[in-house]
């Protein structure tokens, strides 16, 4: 499966109609529409973004206001459970906290998390290989050996690294401000490597083609030549990487919020919510650690089931 | 052949060199090694004696060296928190964590490679159906989330299996202690090695399915039909033996990223091993102890893959000549 033989999806058609009218049309619309686990999958990925967005809209309660949660309602069960109260649909935690409102923001933090660090790798990852692939050369080798040093660890022992790393440097007392954008850059680094190496492949044979050979003639600079003409070229496959880093984002910081190294329980992600719930697995109150397993469990699913999607679909061998 | 040996292992010298300063950079500049050494009280001319000794005054090449030639060694020095040398650290709570792995590996390999077979011979049938669908849930569950689910059913519920620790170990001569000989270390290893396995698990049965396809639409598949030879010859002698290279590389990577990943494993079930240690260690900013699993992790991958380049040139006739044949 060599990158190069992907193209993307809109390339195909070149009428002057609107992008959006040529969307529409396209063979990635039509088996959007064609396969039913990716209509569902793409539905509840679209509601349980809606739900992150509009959190403090939509939230009961908000769970991080001292003044609105009391200790007297703290380890209630959720409402269709014996013992429920109707205002906790899906129970409290142990400060009083509504644990339905607290997974909508939770939810939001684990999202914006997600996407940020799959922008960061991706501008990084996309820069640095359309620049080795576009020199060859010394810089070429350099970012490539870079690239399989650091291959060699798994993603999330590299962002586990960078995030110990970065708690060393900044100072312990102010972790609540910097938490999270030392976890969206952790994340972000241990990602760019994939995304480096298929566009410096795609971009060595792009560079070619007659397109690029005509843009260098009439003297564009290269930096013209790789934004303008080879980047959206070689973007088919990069998407895929994305929406799959997507996935594995959000797994790596629920995961170092988990092991305790992430987000602090103050502004809690859903990986916070569920290292928390944990500890109330043994004396039975498992709707504090179910219902934030769940919806990671639930997104996680959704989000890979549309990177399986557009991987086929992107895909020209399989049809 | 012997050339190209000799090649792979320079570049994996280079790798563990690049990873040493990467090491060493972390050591002498993340915070100051003598201030996380000694106590509050200490005068500040103890302290200019302790640097002196540590040789921290040198040129930072010289103490690049000498922390490279030590890490040769294995030896990093005394952790910050526990006042104890690292190597002997890691060292006894290496058979905890390769132990685990060992056992989660094989798991893995044994499910995943048939169930893989399965799924692609046979990918119409229900049963087949089945297994690709669990197979993305067994991939969208992050593994921390697994293990929970676990405990809650077989812990707390059915109350089988014990929940953390290794249970009893035994030691094999003075450097191994095992949990494989007495029932309560093989009861608690039952599910952190489930736990470890199944996300590997799910990524060989699916790479193992997607190669099978791949290889079962080639023309030499259709010839091999055509000569009347038996579908269990075709699918076994034919077809999965081309498959075999990609699945070696991922499985090879797979098997040393087990050994990171057993730090999520390890601290869900409480397990005593590396992984553990090395989470402590990044929480407390201990930073011996992670330099040292640092470089540890990496001469584990550097050792997986040479054995894979060598099982490559074992397994693809191609890659044989080519690799006599010179640079390639």
């Amino acid at each position: 499966m060599s990158p190069s033989t992907l193209e993307p999806a809109k390339a195909g058609s070149s009428s002057p109609r609107s992008f959006l009218a040529r969307l529409w049309d396209s063979d990635l619309v039509a088996s959007f529409f064609a396969s039913k686990t990716t209509l569902v999958a793409g539905l509840v990925t679209l509601i349980l973004v809606l739900a992150a967005v509009l959190a403090p809209l939509i939230a009961p309660t908000n769970p991080f206001n001292p003044a609105t949660n009391f200790l007297i309602d703290s380890l209630t069960p959720p409402r269709f459970v014996a013992g429920g109260d109707p205002r906790f649909l899906l129970g409290t935690d142990d400060q009083g906290r509504d644990m339905a409102s607290a997974i909508l923001y939770g939810l939001r933090v684990s999202l914006m998390i997600g996407v940020l660090s799959v922008l960061l790798g991706g501008a990084i990852g996309i820069t640095l290989g359309l620049i080795a692939g576009y020199a060859g050369g010394w810089l070429d080798a350099v970012i490539m050996r870079v690239a399989d040093v650091q291959l060699t660890f798994p993603a999330i022992l590299i962002a586990l690294l960078l995030d110990g790393v970065a708690q060393a440097l900044l100072k312990n007392s102010n972790r609540e401000q910097t938490a999270f954008g030392v976890l969206v850059v952790a994340i972000g680094l241990s990602f760019w490597v994939q995304y480096a190496r298929t566009v410096r492949g795609s971009t060595m044979v792009e560079k070619n083609r007659d397109y690029v050979q005509a843009a260098r003639l009439i003297g564009l600079s290269p930096a013209r030549i790789l934004l303008r003409h080879i980047l959206p070229n070689v973007m088919g496959p990069v998407l895929v990487i994305a929406t799959i880093n997507l996935a594995i984002a959000i797994i790596t910081e629920a995961t170092l919020s988990f092991l305790g190294v992430g987000l602090p329980p103050t502004q809690p992600s859903l990986g916070t919510l569920i290292r928390i719930g944990q500890n109330f697995l043994f004396s039975g109150e498992w709707w504090i650690v179910a219902f934030p397993s769940l919806t990671l469990a639930v997104l996680v699913l959704a989000v890979n089931l549309l990177g399986d999607w557009l991987r086929d679909a992107l895909n020209p061998r399989l049809k | 052949m012997i050339a190209f040996i000799v090649r792979r292992l320079f570049a994996s010298i280079g790798v563990l060199i690049a990873v040493g300063l990467i090491a060493f950079v972390m050591f002498r500049y993340v915070g100051d090694p003598v201030n996380q050494m000694v106590g509050v009280e200490t005068s500040t001319a103890e302290r200019a004696e302790l640097r002196e000794q540590l040789g921290l005054n040198e040129p930072a090449i010289v103490q690049a060296l000498r922390f490279l030639v030590h890490a040769a060694r294995f030896d990093f020095g005394l952790s910050y928190q526990f006042k104890q040398p690292v190597s002997a650290m890691i060292g006894a709570r290496l058979p905890a964590t390769l132990e685990l792995a060992a056992v989660a590996s094989i798991l893995s390999l044994l499910a995943g490679v048939p169930l893989g077979v399965y799924t692609a011979l046979r990918r119409d049938s229900a049963l087949a159906k089945l297994f690709q669908a669990l197979s993305l849930v067994g991939i969208s569950l992050p593994t921390f989330l697994t293990g929970i689910l676990l405990i809650y059913l077989f812990s707390v519920t059915l109350g089988w299996l014990p929940s953390f620790g290794r249970g009893e170990v035994v030691p094999i001569g003075a450097w191994w202690t095992t949990g494989l000989l007495t029932v309560s270390g093989l009861k608690s290893l039952i599910m952190p090695a489930i736990t470890l396995a199944l996300f590997q698990m799910t990524l060989i049965m699916r790479l193992v399915r997607a190669e099978m396809l791949e290889v079962l639409r080639a023309d030499y598949i259709r010839f091999a039909r055509a000569r009347g030879l038996s579908e269990r010859a075709v699918h076994f002698r034919h077809a999965l033996k081309n498959t075999l290279v990609p699945v070696i590389t991922v499985v090879g990577l797979q098997l040393g990223s087990i050994v990171a990943f057993s730090i999520i494993t390890e601290t869900v079930f409480a397990w005593p091993g590396m992984g553990q240690l090395f989470l402590q260690s990044v929480q407390n900013v201990d930073i011996p102890i992670m330099a040292a699993y640092l470089l540890f992790i990496a001469f584990l991958f550097v050792i997986i893959n040479l054995v894979v380049d060598l099982l490559y040139v074992a397994v693809d006739p191609r890659l044989r000549a080519s690799v006599r044949g010179g640079p390639g």
